[in-house]
């Protein structure tokens, strides 16, 4: 208790902390460096441009991720969500082009939609989150085979692809400036901004300790249910920039869940809620996509991804265990 | 207590993150047949069977006995078995144990078998399917309850080789002609077996083609679904023996599980890590258009690649004026099973094993297969234009 009263600003503490972004930041440095050794061509601002581009979907599920995480809960059903929608987009478009803004607007209320049931679930119905939300991740999965019948139909008009394939052209020094990247960097100012007014406060206090936040007056069930929403958004948006840029298919969110939790972790947001940054969890996965391209540019095998990312979850945990036992 | 949930919750996580993702890993081989010194593209696969791979690439190039334009009817190599003891008094009730109809191939292919059936509905009384979803287990229980249906034929399209043959065999037993087709069985008591060229053929066409027109001594990337599969390996291995012939480059082997984004990704990583690449090989056609993207999007001429007769790659082809093949695994061969099953019950004899042609879409008749009417996942090569309900059927 004592040590809760301590701590009554939680975002601003943690962004002074020896635990903050400075880690991070060194790491995505040294990054650079060496695929500026391998191969400098990548940072060419065309390639650059389009990397951060190929980035942004991961870079939006981790603010998602974060928003639950950080108010102590976890969502594993962000993966299937994006295969669901992209499917769903293909399926309700049909290559119909004056259909785009419509469906556009179906699968962000469907994200949000899915994120309100896993934050009722879990609040009202007291299942813990790790279960509602890896029972929503199998309901999508075998929604969406009953429904397509086993192979994706329909497609996606050039117009709802443009937003994940397409760039703004001829860009003074830039070269193309990819949709995408315009997309994250306004959702990612927003992600920022909303942590900084009271509801990201709340969140973080909610995720720090519950029963406190609480007795001061915080409505934790309906703020954690926002933080679910909020990632089913995510979701969403991060859907249709991966449905634009692949195509439809049935993995287009395959693994996105554990991508966007390694990510968040990485960004030094505890597992368990109340420390971290938004800004935090994002740069976790630049640096994430960054370490995967550098392991391409020296040869390693994909097939090591899962592996990777499982190290950085055991490595991170371990870190912040110590550090708050040494406290 | 909450760094502990943490940390449980965090192990939890791990294990999971490696069952999601699935990731391939490749599969040792035993090297059985060494590659010629030199080689860029290892050791050969352990599924690679000289004998076969001989006898494919021969019957590329073999003559079909039957009409010309009904390819489904036709048979490569022709070895007449008798059916007299299975002769019966129509119409007929045939039952069909299907592996799965979990892909495209495998969806304009059953559409394409029921409509053979309505097209033959005076011969035929009853027709029963049972999907196996994809697992042995479900098929050798949907088998054995087909035995007990009275069924006058019995097709079988097995989910894996080994595993179904007990059961293949056990309705051989039963005394009623089975029919195999698609994917085989380790037995040789079916009528007939009804299969394309294959493997070796698909793979052998691809390659050949993008290493003669490539520039000499090119960059290939051969992009592959995933290993330890047998119709994908002897596509794989067949592609390798032409590779190493023409002594490419072939500058790497991914496996891209069918995803199209992790296949941009891949071939965008290829194309920044090697600046340029001068060839594309495909095991099957799923994502041929992802790859053709990647190098629109990293504004790169697109190399010479095959792909296979899906209509969105058809018809990229066609619109981007493409350097490109289409060896195909034709879906017509879904008519085949009904058509054989109805002469074995008039007691006419059938070939065994049942070779049909494996017709290749080039430049030269590309336009003949390019409906653009049709949707982008359907199988140009079905063989169902003159069945009852086309188009709207394979909608």
């Amino acid at each position: 208790m004592q040590l809760v009263q301590r701590r009554p600003l939680p975002p601003q503490l943690s962004r002074v902390r020896a635990g903050g972004l400075l880690p991070l930041l060194a790491i995505l440095a040294v990054l650079l460096v060496l695929v500026a050794v391998r191969q400098p061509d990548f940072l060419a601002p065309a390639s650059l441009m389009s990397f951060l581009g190929r980035s942004a979907p991961i870079i939006l599920l981790a603010a998602g991720q974060y928003f639950v995480i950080v108010s102590g809960e976890f969502d594993l059903s962000v993966g299937s969500l994006v295969t669901a929608q992209v499917v769903v987009a293909a399926r309700l478009i049909d290559s119909d082009p004056s259909r785009t803004w419509p469906v556009v607007l179906v699968l962000l209320a469907g994200g949000v939609l899915v994120g309100l049931v896993n934050g009722l679930i879990t609040t009202r119905l007291r299942v813990p989150s790790f279960i509602t939300t890896l029972g929503m991740f199998l309901i999508l999965v075998g929604a969406v085979y009953l429904w397509s019948d086993g192979a994706p139909k329909g497609g996606l008009s050039e117009e709802f692809r443009r937003f994940g394939r397409r760039a703004f052209e001829d860009v003074p020094v830039l070269g193309r400036i990819p949709y995408a990247l315009v997309v994250l960097l306004v959702l990612a100012t927003l992600a920022v901004l909303l942590m900084r007014s009271d509801f990201g406060r709340i969140l973080v206090a909610v995720g720090d300790n519950a029963r406190t936040a609480a007795l001061s007056g915080a409505r934790v069930a309906r703020t954690r249910t926002i933080a679910f929403m909020l990632s089913g958004l995510a979701a969403a948006v991060a859907a249709i920039l991966i449905g634009g840029y692949s195509g439809v298919s049935f993995q287009a969110g395959a693994g996105l869940e554990f991508g966007a939790i390694t990510a968040v972790v990485l960004g030094g947001v505890a597992l368990g809620g109340g420390r971290g940054s938004v800004a935090g969890a994002m740069l976790g996965a630049l640096t994430l996509e960054l370490l995967f391209t550098l392991m391409n540019f020296y040869g390693v095998s994909g097939a090591l991804r899962p592996t990777v990312q499982g190290a950085i979850i055991l490595f991170a945990v371990a870190v912040s265990t110590r550090r708050s036992t040494s406290r | 207590m909450k760094r502990h949930m943490a940390a449980t919750a965090a192990l939890l996580l791990v294990s999971l993150v490696g069952c999601a993702t699935d990731e391939p890993v490749a599969t040792p081989s035993d090297g059985a047949s060494a590659p010629p010194a030199g080689a860029g593209t290892g050791e050969q696969s352990k599924f690679f069977v000289q004998a076969d791979y001989d006898n494919e690439l021969a019957l590329l190039d073999a003559a079909p006995t039957g009409p010309a334009d009904k390819p489904w009817e036709q048979v490569l190599n022709p070895k007449m078995v008798d059916t007299a003891k299975f002769k019966k008094d129509g119409p007929h009730k045939i039952c069909f144990s299907n592996a799965a109809l979990n892909n495209p191939w495998r969806q304009v292919g059953f559409k394409t078998m029921q409509a053979e059936v309505e097209a033959q509905g005076d011969r035929i009384s009853e027709f029963v399917h049972v999907d196996a979803e994809g697992k042995d287990q479900k098929q050798i229980a949907d088998i054995n309850d087909l035995l007990g249906k009275s069924c006058d034929a019995l097709i079988v399209s097995p989910n894996t080789t080994a595993t179904l043959t007990p059961a293949v065999t056990a309705a051989c037993d039963a005394g009623l002609p089975v029919i195999v087709f698609d994917r085989g069985v380790d037995t040789d008591c079916p009528v007939t077996f009804i299969n394309p060229i294959g493997g070796y053929g698909f793979g052998h066409v691809g390659a050949e083609f993008v290493s003669q027109r490539m520039k000499p001594g090119g960059k290939v990337l051969a992009l592959r679904i995933l290993p330890g599969v047998d119709v994908l390996e002897t596509r794989w291995s067949a592609a390798k023996v032409a590779f190493d012939k023409a002594q490419v480059d072939v500058v790497g082997v991914e496996f891209t599980d069918g995803d199209p984004a992790k296949t941009k990704k891949i071939v965008n990583d290829y194309i920044q890590r090697h600046g340029t690449i001068d060839g594309v090989w495909m095991d099957a056609g799923a994502v041929a258009v992802a790859a053709v993207e990647a190098f629109q999007d990293a504004g790169q001429p697109v190399p010479p690649i095959n792909g296979e007769d899906q209509l969105d790659f058809l018809k990229m082809w066609k619109d981007e004026g493409l350097t490109a093949i289409a060896p195909t695994y034709p879906t017509y061969q879904w008519r085949t099973p009904i058509i054989a099953a109805l002469r074995i019950l008039d007691g006419q004899q059938v070939s065994d094993p049942w070779k049909l042609p494996q017709p290749t879409i080039t430049q030269e008749n590309l336009d003949s297969y390019l409906d653009p009417n049709m949707p982008p996942l359907h199988y140009a090569m079905c063989g169902c234009t003159d069945l009852p309900g086309y188009p709207q059927r394979w909608k």
